[in-house]
């Protein structure tokens, strides 16, 4: 290598490195402490959880999904305190059923019940969503049945992440010969044909579980059929938290600063509420946000066959099942339903992805 | 036995892992095979070798994160590790008539009044701090759970105190670890390691994530907390450079096993053991104008997998000097001199 006259090694005309020799070394200066300082200025301090919550705000998708989740639970909530029909009675007009009033179109009356507003001149509620077949206002067994979907689902839903989390956290901790063992008992289950476990559980379980209930005024008056729902929901179910436990406390584990913290001296205990759990709550929060409009789902096509809550008490799967066989005259009565299943669905899909771009720090880097 | 002169001894270290091969099959992975080696107070003993060689293995096995397979363990005159073989002068293990060890006292002590005295700074500043935890709490947590500090206030002057000596705005406490860069998380994780006021600290290659130009600042660092606080370091790296600047003795390990330990001028200057040379041989010269001038040992093949040791010396597949002896058995480790091991048949 050969030197300009300022110390500086010349290029070779075939390096693509930068020509040193254009430089004196008074170029290379150290940098003084002001401009160190300046190096180290760091940006606003941001806690893991803000941050979070602003990439979720803006997030378009998701912040919709919030509002139309937050008008649904309120609407459910006060509308049945203001209609004044039952989702269970058919319609009285005066103390007296009204038989007219069947299949009604939406904010219509019936027969009798404009000859009543005639005579009394008192104005009645209107039928927002038309009636059904027996006479009985469709709106309000709409909301009602919105209630008992989004009940199923989110009640399966933290059944599914108590067992899931108990389970996978035991398996994932514990790794070795437990681990072994516990996983195949879940691919076990995982590989059973679930819509054919459901409908024979669901079966079976209304059966067995109908003398326990009946003693039990509180569970009787949420019925056989829910109650078998929610168990069938949480015996087949909770195989895939459990799997996503598993696994988050298996790779958070293998992080060096669950070993610092053995190093230190820290007991198990602590490691696991300290170091690992926070570190796998953000998957499990979102996995539950997808998990509940699955439930809601399976909860409509059993109601749908059949199989599902019990009559009267509507469900948006019943409801549907129901308007089936009048859809060529009253096509209505499928649509209101569907369209709130899907409402519900979407929202909590969209509201799961937004929370996984959101908080999944394997996406944030 | 135990000798007042080191704080830290290790006989005949061995860690097995084992290994499935097949159903029901498992094998052992000797990630580290007989390693001795003492530390005294206040001294740096570096740790070289290839990536894979075990090097991260002996400073955890050390802290017994892994629980030791063979070996002995003193530190500070008391064993704290000892699974009962017993070795001779020529360090054979003893065997009685029937060709079974001859097995002494096993001791296992509770390690967590140890932790105050042995801490280890991690290899990878970006996994090594919890990204929920502010540097606050990460550096607070060993005297919470050493109980150092009786209140809040007495805790956080702590933490401040520790956050100075390592060379962090203290007003930076209540931040999480990604805002912070490479070398200022390494220095967290030194904070937190000197948080106990250690004895003896594992610095597992805890410049090589950073950058060249951050990688002297810290290790001048580790320099001048050495002369405040007056730690030994078993300081494990692959960059021979930096540790012939910042080490007292250098080892180094191929395979497993120890191959030369020695003043780490000495081994600079003098190297015994073919694989210490060819591995100085290929060491940067930072001046071209004065460029070594020796010629540069290329070694041949590649390390053998851990798991298909070759008989006798593991070096022998690649050595230029290896003869059939090399093949039957492994070279003992001797005293040539100034305390300058080397386990060769042939040099
Ligand atoms: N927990 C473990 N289980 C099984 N094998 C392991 C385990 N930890 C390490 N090993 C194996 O032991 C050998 C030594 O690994 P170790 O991490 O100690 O090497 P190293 O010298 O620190 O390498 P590097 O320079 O890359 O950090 C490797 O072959 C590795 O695959
Ligand atoms: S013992 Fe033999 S093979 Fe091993 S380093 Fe020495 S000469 Fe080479
Ligand atoms: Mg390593």
């Amino acid at each position: 290598m050969t030197y300009a006259e300022n110390g500086m090694p010349e290029k070779n005309p075939l390096s693509v490195q930068i020509d040193l020799s254009k430089f004196s070394s008074a170029d290379f200066e150290p940098a003084t402490a002001d401009e160190k300082a300046q190096q180290e200025v760091m940006g606003e301090s941001v806690t893991f959880f803000k941050d979070g919550c602003r990439r979720l705000m803006k997030n378009k998708l998701a912040v919709g999904s919030i509002v139309v989740l937050v008008l649904l639970l309120l609407s459910i909530i006060i509308i049945p305190f203001f209609v004044p029909y039952s989702y269970e009675d058919i319609i009285t007009v005066d103390g007296r059923r009204d038989k007219t009033a069947t299949n009604l179109a939406p904010f219509e009356w019936s027969q009798r019940e404009q000859q009543y507003m005639e005579e009394t001149g008192e104005k009645l509620f209107p039928h927002v969503m038309g009636t059904d077949s027996l006479g009985r206002d469709y709106f309000i067994r709409v909301i009602y049945g919105t209630r008992v979907s989004l009940a199923v689902g989110l009640v399966a839903s933290i059944m599914v992440l108590i067992i899931g989390l108990i389970y996978g956290s035991i398996s994932g901790w514990c790794g070795g010969t437990v681990d072994i063992i516990m996983m195949r008992i879940v691919d076990i289950i995982y590989s059973l044909p679930d819509t054919l476990m459901i409908i024979l559980l669901s079966v079976v379980l209304n059966e067995t579980l109908k003398p326990v209930i009946e003693k039990v005024p509180l569970l009787q008056s949420l019925g056989t059929n829910m109650i078998a729902l929610f168990l069938v929901f949480g015996l087949l179910y909770w195989v895939g938290m459990a799997r996503l436990v598993r696994g988050q406390i298996l790779t958070i584990k293998q992080n060096e600063y669950v070993l610092a913290a053995r190093t230190i001296g820290t007991p198990s205990g602590r490691i696991l509420r300290k170091h690992i759990l926070p570190n796998c709550l953000s998957v499990i929060i979102i996995s539950v946000a997808l998990q509940i409009p699955s439930a809601i789902f399976t909860e409509s096509y059993l109601s749908f066959l059949g199989i599902g809550v019990k009559v009267p008490m509507p469900s948006l799967g019943s409801l549907a099942n129901e308007a089936r066989a009048g859809i060529n005259s009253y096509p209505m009565k499928l649509v209101f339903p569907s369209l709130i299943i899907c409402l519900i669905v979407l929202a909590f899909n969209l509201l799961g992805d937004g929370l996984r771009d959101a908080f999944d720090p394997k996406l944030k880097r | 036995m135990a000798n007042s002169e080191y704080l830290l001894q290790v006989e005949h270290l061995k860690e097995y892992f084992p290994v499935r091969a097949g159903l029901a099959k498992t094998i052992h992975l000797k990630a580290v095979d007989d390693v001795s080696f003492a530390i005294r107070p206040g001294e740096t003993l570096g740790l070289v070798g290839e990536s894979g060689c075990g090097k991260t293995t002996v400073g955890r096995t050390l802290l017994q994160l892994y629980k030791p397979t063979a070996g002995r363990i003193i530190f500070d005159g008391k064993v704290i590790f000892d699974s009962g073989e017993q070795y001779d002068e020529n360090g054979q293990l003893k065997l009685d008539a029937n060709g079974k060890p001859v097995m002494g006292k096993k001791v296992h002590v509770d390690m967590l009044p140890y932790r105050k005295e042995m801490q280890m700074v991690f290899q990878d500043p970006y996994s090594s701090l919890n990204p929920r935890m502010t540097v606050e709490d990460i550096i607070g947590e060993p005297l919470d759970v050493h109980k150092l500090c009786s209140n809040k206030k007495e805790r956080h002057e702590r933490v401040m105190e520790l956050m100075e000596l390592v060379g962090l705005n203290a007003e930076h406490a209540m931040r999480y670890p990604h805002e912070f860069s490479g070398g200022q998380r390494q220095r967290i994780g030194i904070a937190r390691a000197l948080a106990v006021n250690p004895k003896f600290i594992v610095c597992d290659e805890p410049v090589s994530a950073l950058d060249v130009s951050i990688q002297a600042q810290v290790v001048n660092m580790f320099e001048d907390l050495q002369e405040k606080l007056g730690v030994a370091y078993l300081f494990i790296a692959h960059d021979l450079l930096v540790v012939h600047h910042i080490s007292d003795r250098i080892a180094v390990m191929y395979l497993g096993k120890m191959m030369e330990l020695a003043d780490a001028d000495e081994l600079n200057d003098n190297p015994i053991h073919p694989y210490t040379q060819s591995l100085l041989s290929a060491v940067p010269v930072p001046d071209p104008r004065t460029a070594r001038a020796s010629k540069r040992i290329v070694l041949e093949g590649d390390v053998p997998s851990p798991l298909h040791m070759p008989s006798g010396c593991p070096f022998r597949t690649r050595c230029r000097y290896a003869t059939e002896q090399c093949a039957k058995a492994m070279p003992p480790f001797t005293d040539r001199g100034n305390g300058h091991f080397v386990a060769c048949w042939n040099k």
